[in-house]
């Protein structure tokens, strides 16, 4: 189980959180080709390595933010 | 009794290949079986960075079954499955492919609706399917807790009694020694790190045992083909996770059938030398590491328990994760991409080890023809801009 801290409640264990994927994913603004759109709606970053996320303290103060994490040693650092 | 002979050489890289296929796993050997089998293609090598199967081919839960939703993926897996019921003899190896019949169960009226859905689109599509009543699964598997006041009342299920179980080592190693009989050079320990790439086509591989050309390259390299597509500049869909397992200490028989349940996210079958084999859902977060939460397996079996409380008294033996290529639309991913010569097949996610001869079969015709095979057609990359998803959230939904 993932230790991450939430910047309003300190640390707490992953199962307090829900997982929001890649963070930094603006709605594109204006029009949009097909292209995109699916870019939009279905690519996201797939690193091995530090990877920028969101994560919802859905059982606790219910804020969303932004952390960066490891996907190989799952380390928690504060996202910069 | 004699140690068996070895079933495959350990060659060195030659400098070329007309194709290369990498990752060596399930899928990355059956696609080099049937390029030789159905097409004659055997300049091939399958480069694998580790152990041959030592991926998410060596840590599946093994239920194999055909039972999908939609017409595009029910044609597929139910083409799979049909090798299956063949692949023992061909292969000339004892796969234990045990049709012992799967069951999916049914929780709440949703699930009810859906679960009918899905017998009567496998019926059209010619995919035996059956529903049974809460009562009708209590006889077909008397040890799940039917009664109404379990936590998750099995309201019913679907059952496809020509689903079942097979040995995934013995898969492997079959298909190796088929292809490298056929002369294709299985080499492990050699990671691709890099493609040569000239005017938007890839000419060859990088790899830790040094350059090699190559005319086509295939990935099959499951939960790492993002990693790989972004050596060639090309993004894809896909977000890999952690998946979850655990076997049982070894057991009498008592359970001769495979019991689904996607509502409380676990799977189970006893495996032929007595072990319960359990599956668990993803864990949430992107991965690369080969490990989980325990609170997913807790949930787990929690739910387990109160399935089969006869499983009150069985001890944990191992538990362990693979990482998991999951798409979109729970669908895989099959074809060319936008880099020439270079082909995709991924995206199965918690699913692909059913598919592992049907996989390689349609991969196998699309890399050596011109079109991709027509059952892999709709499992096209362009379906994401298109907006023709194939769905299959339902019947795929967090495992198997
Ligand atoms: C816990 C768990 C349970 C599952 N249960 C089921 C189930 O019950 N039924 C089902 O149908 N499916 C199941 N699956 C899914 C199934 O295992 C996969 O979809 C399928 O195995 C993927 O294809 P593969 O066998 O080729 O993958 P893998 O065996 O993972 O093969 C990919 C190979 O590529 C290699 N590779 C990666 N990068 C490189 C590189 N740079 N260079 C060279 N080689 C590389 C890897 O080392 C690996 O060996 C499960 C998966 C897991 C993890
Ligand atoms: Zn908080």
């Amino acid at each position: 189980m993932l230790l991450i801290d939430c910047p309003h409640c300190g640390p707490r264990d992953e199962n307090e959180y829900h997982y929001g994927g890649q963070a930094g994913i603006p709605y594109p603004l204006g029009e949009t080709t097909d292209e995109e759109w699916a870019a939009f709606v279905f690519l996201r970053d797939n690193p091995k390595g530090w990877f920028r996320e969101r994560w919802f303290h859905a059982h606790g103060c219910r804020t969303w933010f932004d952390v960066e994490r490891h996907t190989v040693t799952h380390e928690v650092r504060k996202a910069r | 009794m004699t140690h068996p002979d070895f079933l495959w050489r350990n060659p060195d890289p030659k400098p070329a290949y007309d194709v290369v296929i990498v990752g060596g796993g399930g899928h990355g050997l059956a696609t080099a079986y049937y390029l030789a089998r159905n097409h004659g293609i055997t300049n091939v090598a399958v480069l694998e960075r580790g152990w041959l199967a030592g991926g998410n081919m060596a840590r599946n839960t093994t239920i194999i079954r055909s039972n999908y939703l939609w017409d595009e993926s029910a044609a597929i897996y139910e083409h799979s499955l049909k090798l299956w019921e063949g692949l023992s003899a061909e292969l000339d190896y004892d796969l234990q492919f045990s049709q012992r019949g799967v069951l999916n169960l049914a929780h709440s009226l949703g699930d009810v609706r859906e679960g009918r859905r899905r017998v009567n689109a496998n019926r059209l599509n010619g995919v035996d399917a059956e529903w049974l009543d809460a009562d009708e699964v209590r006889k077909f598997c008397p040890i799940i807790n039917v009664s109404g006041s379990a936590r998750y009342p099995v309201m019913g299920a679907t059952l496809q009694r020509r689903g079942g179980i097979a040995k995934h080592d013995h898969v492997a190693w079959a298909l190796a020694r088929k292809a490298d009989a056929y002369g294709i050079d299985l080499i492990q320990g050699c990671e691709v790190t890099g493609f040569e790439l000239s005017g938007g086509r890839v000419t060859g591989v990088r790899t830790s045992r040094g350059p090699i050309a190559a005319g086509k390259v295939a990935l099959a390299a499951a939960g790492h083909t993002s990693v790989l597509a972004a050596l060639a500049g090309v993004r894809l869909p896909l977000q890999s996770h952690p998946l979850q397992a655990l076997v049982s200490e070894l057991l009498e028989p008592v359970l001769d059938c495979v019991v689904m349940s996607n509502a409380v996210h676990v799977y189970v079958s006893q495996a032929h030398k007595g072990e319960l084999v359990m599956g668990a859902g993803i864990d949430a977060y992107n991965s690369y590491g080969q490990r989980g939460g325990v609170h997913v397996i807790e949930a787990q079996m929690a739910a387990a328990l109160e399935l089969f409380p006869l499983f009150g008294r069985v001890r944990v033996l191992r538990t362990w994760a693979g990482i998991v290529d999951v798409s979109p639309d729970a669908s895989p991913i099959i074809g060319p991409t936008p880099v020439e010569n270079l082909y995709v097949n991924a995206g199965w996610g918690t699913g692909g080890f059913k598919a592992t001869p049907g996989a390689g079969w349609v991969y196998a015709h699309t890399i050596a023809g011109e079109r991709p095979h027509p059952l892999a057609e709709p499992f096209g990359l362009d379906r994401f801009t298109t907006g023709a998803l194939i769905d299959e959230h339902g019947a795929a939904a967090v495992a198997h």
